[in-house]
């Protein structure tokens, strides 16, 4: 156990966890506290992480937990949009009073399965960290109990997430008996085409996971969880759950299954055409906000699928920036959503947004730029994202998903545009609250800055991505 | 290194939009300073292109002033560089926009701020469009500019304003994202999007004809050419005067930049391949829209059906592939940026007054107002072409290299200039002469001294290069000599 250093932030964090939950519980009137310890927590652990730097795999714990580039960069990633998403939401849980110590420490659990399941070189460990986010999601999407709204979103999610959860179990058992192994490096030298129940076990798996990205046709559950669930925690599924679930992506497709791409990769391309063509036309007619961006996202992870299906360092690198992007802009557009409040009431349709910029010309134009962005036009961070995506699969002659994913593009940008519209064409309606918490506007600042200057230096992202070596 | 002077005429709009953007005031008084900013930087850079042009050394055929930067993660570099054709593109843009800038006075009665940093950020993407060297770039300049223009014309536009402004910017979008598709292929054709490497390693035969198409889908659209035009007369109408100002003067230019610049210089076999579609879409163009302009109620509107037209000449000059034609096209396309711009304004004039855009309001015009009676003329007749314009000399050298091809297309294309003649001279005429139509139009003033200011600014040059079109030819002379060189090599080569 001489490299037990690399997983001192899960320690870490696994401890604080049962530290705050004793401090939420004896004392009193602790919320606050523990909001904060809960931020504190999760700085500490990226600071962790970022300190431990890698160049070479490390498995630990019987090769069941795996160190190396990929996930040492994709835990920072989950990290660090944790924090922001928790320190852009306490100004919304207050209000909406909802603010209690299980909130962060939910947060917390999920955030710790997230981490389990991007190091998992294993499918009994990445069934456990999968459970343990899950879980935590399923009662987060319920956490406003005030609300119908949200007690349905969670037991929909619930409902419909065991089902999947099954059918991924139901993938790991036919795989494991097929190869018998559990281990990532074991079953791929054992795993080959001539035994079906490997295919088989591979199509489960995928549904699986594409139900976890909210990819098409198994997306069915996204828009309704993001609308009822309480707009701070519809920003979590939105952000953080994608980039554990595309990592996990990674590894299954790129180590076990990777001698087997032929078989997967049809697969792939088409969730990732079916996710980009539906997210596109079935956001149009969408009133809610919340719910248009949760076809917007599975839209988007239908892109950041295009770059998996490619098989190649570069497609899984673009795949990888597109995330972080998405994962940016996200953050933008929620942190608006979150200031859309009057007298103490969320406003989240998007006629709601009407004539935005005559009172909040701030909040209209860092929308305005989300907006574009996530409609991929250049100048703005979104197009480099597309960009990536498209070189890589260009580059493997893939026309046809290149041109599918433009036109869908075009298409998507309507919707986008009708938001701008509402905001800068239509009549302004009353003033919404101005006052805000310094966390949402740093975090709506923040990402707004990058995603409009990321052309002054493209590079930045993509040089730090491409020492992430895969294949 | 020497100074990076096209970084800065690109950059100091931008600059200037920040200024704006970050000066706060509710007052009215700053409102006029947030115009004389914009104003400031404007004529700034006007000065500063002047200035490029005239270090500009006409004779050296490369691109001149390059500044080549790491950008992208070494396999895209920030390119950037002049050469005789790009360089008067710059200058009329350079022109325009200070003039769009004093024009905003009475048309923009609302968010004059924001209006101004539209404007600003737009030159600058504008600029950027007609100095890149590297495929990448120019497509982030290009379809950048959307969002702007999509602003201007959303926001301050008429009152079908937001169907003109999605039908703009969902159909230039459409027709882009297949040359995006194109400009990838290229990098993974060739190793590179660097537009001189590309021109001295050539494109392989055999992908050229799919590449122009996804090329000439997106110009297409943006010059925009009979089928694709339908989103034009849209967009002028709606738009308000400095936006249809830009989008006729500059961003129509684009696309006739590029198909000089990319589809003739990267695929000059496809080019070859697809002349006789491009004559063909260029003649209906000219014949059809021609009979449209005649038809409209809506002076802008008949404006921009003859925008229509006169990018049909344009295109149809470039694929002569003759020295004549494309020197044609390319002085066309200046003249038309000042000649379009100049009438837009005029329409401009006209509606700030009576509100209204409808031939039929008018009429007598000449004797309420006859300085811009005399000035409507002289756009007019250049708009036709009438020699002593700069009009007539790139319609005379279009044909000139259409005859050299084809007899009977050059017939064509000039029962084309006839029509022209007709349906500006009968607006002339329905506006301006006759009895005074309404009685509202008694009470309406000339012009006054900025909008004189304007349209005499663009008189002169549109008189002066109709005269002596001298320093035009010798700017673009050698460039597009050494484009033809090379076009008619390549065709030999594989021939």
């Amino acid at each position: 156990m001489e490299n037990i250093h690399l997983i001192y932030p899960e320690i870490f964090i696994s401890l604080s966890i049962m530290l705050i939950l004793m401090i939420g519980v004896f004392k009193t009137k602790s919320s606050n506290l523990v909001y904060s310890l809960s931020i504190l927590v999760l700085f500490v652990s990226t600071g962790l992480i970022i300190n431990s730097p890698i160049n070479q795999e490390i498995y630990l714990f019987n090769n069941s937990y795996k160190i190396d580039s990929l996930s040492h960069f994709m835990k920072i990633v989950t990290l660090i949009s944790g924090i922001f998403v928790l320190s852009s939401s306490y100004n919304y849980l207050k209000i909406e009073n909802i603010i209690k110590i299980e909130y962060p420490i939910l947060i917390l659990c999920s955030i710790l399965g997230m981490l389990v399941m991007i190091s998992s070189n294993d499918l009994i460990v990445f069934y456990i960290g999968l459970e343990l986010q899950s879980l935590a999601l399923y009662v987060l999407a319920a956490f406003n109990t005030n609300k119908l709204q949200s007690s349905e979103a969670g037991l929909k999610y619930f409902v419909l997430s065991a089902l999947s959860s099954g059918l991924l179990l139901y993938g790991c058992s036919l795989v494991y008996g097929f190869s018998e192994s559990t281990n990532f490096n074991l079953i791929s030298e054992k795993i080959i085409l001539s035994q079906y129940g490997n295919v088989f076990g591979i199509v489960f798996i995928l549904t699986g996971l594409a139900f976890k990205i909210s990819a098409v046709p198994f997306h069915v559950w996204a828009p309704d969880v993001y609308e009822g669930s309480p707009t701070s925690v519809s920003l979590f599924f939105a952000v953080v759950p994608k980039v554990a679930a595309l990592t996990v992506f990674i590894r299954f497709l790129y180590v076990p299954f990777l001698s087997l791409i032929d078989q997967w990769q049809i697969i792939i391309i088409f969730l990732s055409l079916a996710s980009m063509i539906f997210g596109a036309i079935a956001a149009i007619g969408q009133k809610n906000l919340k719910r248009l961006i949760a076809y917007s996202s599975i839209g988007h992870m239908g892109y950041a699928l295009a770059g998996l299906a490619v098989g190649t360092n570069s497609g899984i690198h673009s795949s990888i920036t597109y995330i972080c992007i998405y994962v940016i802009m996200n953050l933008a557009i929620f942190s608006c959503l979150l200031m859309l409040r009057r007298d103490n009431k969320f406003y989240d349709n998007i006629e709601d947004l009407s004539g935005l910029s005559k009172n909040h010309p701030i909040i209209s134009l860092c929308l305005l730029i989300v907006l574009f962005s996530l409609a991929g036009i250049p100048p703005l961070a979104g197009f480099f994202a597309k960009f990536y995506i498209f070189i890589s699969v260009i580059e493997q002659s893939m026309y046809f998903l290149a041109i599918v994913g433009l036109v869908s593009t075009v298409i998507s940008a309507f919707y986008y545009l009708k938001i701008i519209k509402i905001i800068y064409f239509d009549e302004a309606k009353e003033k919404f609250d101005q006052e805000n918490y310094i966390g949402l506007k740093i975090t709506l600042a923040l990402s707004t800055a990058i995603v409009l200057m990321y052309f002054v230096y493209p590079s930045w992202l993509i040089n730090i991505i491409s020492n992430i070596n895969i294949l | 290194m020497n100074f990076p002077i096209i970084s800065s005429l690109i950059l100091l709009p931008t600059i200037g939009a920040l200024f704006i953007l970050l000066s706060r005031s509710n007052s009215e008084s700053k409102y006029q300073s947030y115009k004389y900013v914009a104003l400031f930087v404007s004529i700034t850079n006007f000065f500063i292109s002047i200035y490029l042009w005239f270090i500009f050394d006409p004779n050296i055929t490369n691109f001149q002033f390059v500044e080549n930067r790491l950008w992208l993660h070494d396999f895209i570099n920030y390119k950037v560089g002049v050469d005789g054709i790009s360089i008067l593109f710059i200058l009329l843009t350079t022109f325009i926009t200070p003039l769009c800038i004093i024009s905003v006075n009475k048309t923009i009665k609302f968010k004059l701020k924001e209006f101004l940093i539209a404007i600003l950020v737009m030159e600058s993407l504008m600029i950027g469009v007609f100095c890149s060297l590297d495929l990448v770039i120019f497509y982030l300049f290009f379809e950048g500019g959307l969002i702007p223009m999509f602003l201007i014309i959303g926001i301050w536009g008429g009152p079908k304003r937001v169907y003109a402004a999605f039908k703009f910017f969902l159909f230039t979008l459409l027709g882009s994202v297949l040359m995006l598709v194109a400009i990838i292929s290229i990098y993974w054709i060739s190793g590179t999007t660097d537009v001189v490497d590309l021109y001295d390693l050539g494109i392989d035969p055999k992908y050229q004809n799919l590449l122009w198409l996804a090329f000439f889908s997106s110009f297409a659209v943006k010059t925009p050419m009979w089928p694709f035009h339908t989103w034009l007369p849209d967009a002028h109408v709606e738009a308000p005067t400095a936006g249809s100002v830009l989008l006729a003067a500059i961003l129509l230019k684009m696309a006739g930049y590029g198909f000089i610049r990319f589809s003739i210089g990267l695929f000059p076999l496809a080019s070859d391949n697809f002349v006789p579609l491009v004559y063909t879409l260029s003649l209906i163009a000219i014949i059809y829209t021609s009979f449209v302009a005649l038809m409209q109620e809506d002076m802008k509107k008949l404006i921009a059906y003859s925008s229509v037209a006169h990018m049909g000449y344009v295109t149809l000059g470039i694929f002569t592939m003759t020295k004549q034609g494309v020197e044609g096209s390319i002085i066309q396309m200046i003249s038309h940026g000042i000649v379009s711009a100049a009438l837009f304004l005029c329409v401009g004039v006209l509606y700030d007054r009576v509100h209204s855009r409808m031939i039929n309001t008018y009429g007598g015009v000449v004797n309420i107002m006859p300085k811009y009676a005399v000035m409507l003329m002289v756009f007019t007749l250049s708009s036709i072409g009438l020699p002593g314009t700069s009009g007539f000399i790139g319609e005379f050298l279009i044909l000139l290299g259409a005859f050299k091809k084809s007899f009977l297309i050059a017939t064509i294309a000039s029962v084309g200039v006839i029509l022209g003649a007709v349906y500006m001279l009968w607006l002339y005429k329905r506006v301006v002469f006759g009895k005074i139509a309404n009685n509202e139009l008694i009470k309406i003033s000339d012009l006054n001294r900025s909008e004189i200011f304007i349209l005499l600014c663009l008189a002169l040059l549109t008189i002066f290069f109709g005269f002596y079109p001298e320093p035009l030819l010798k700017t673009i002379d050698p460039s597009i000599s050494n484009l033809i060189e090379t076009y008619n090599y390549n065709i030999n080569l594989y021939k």
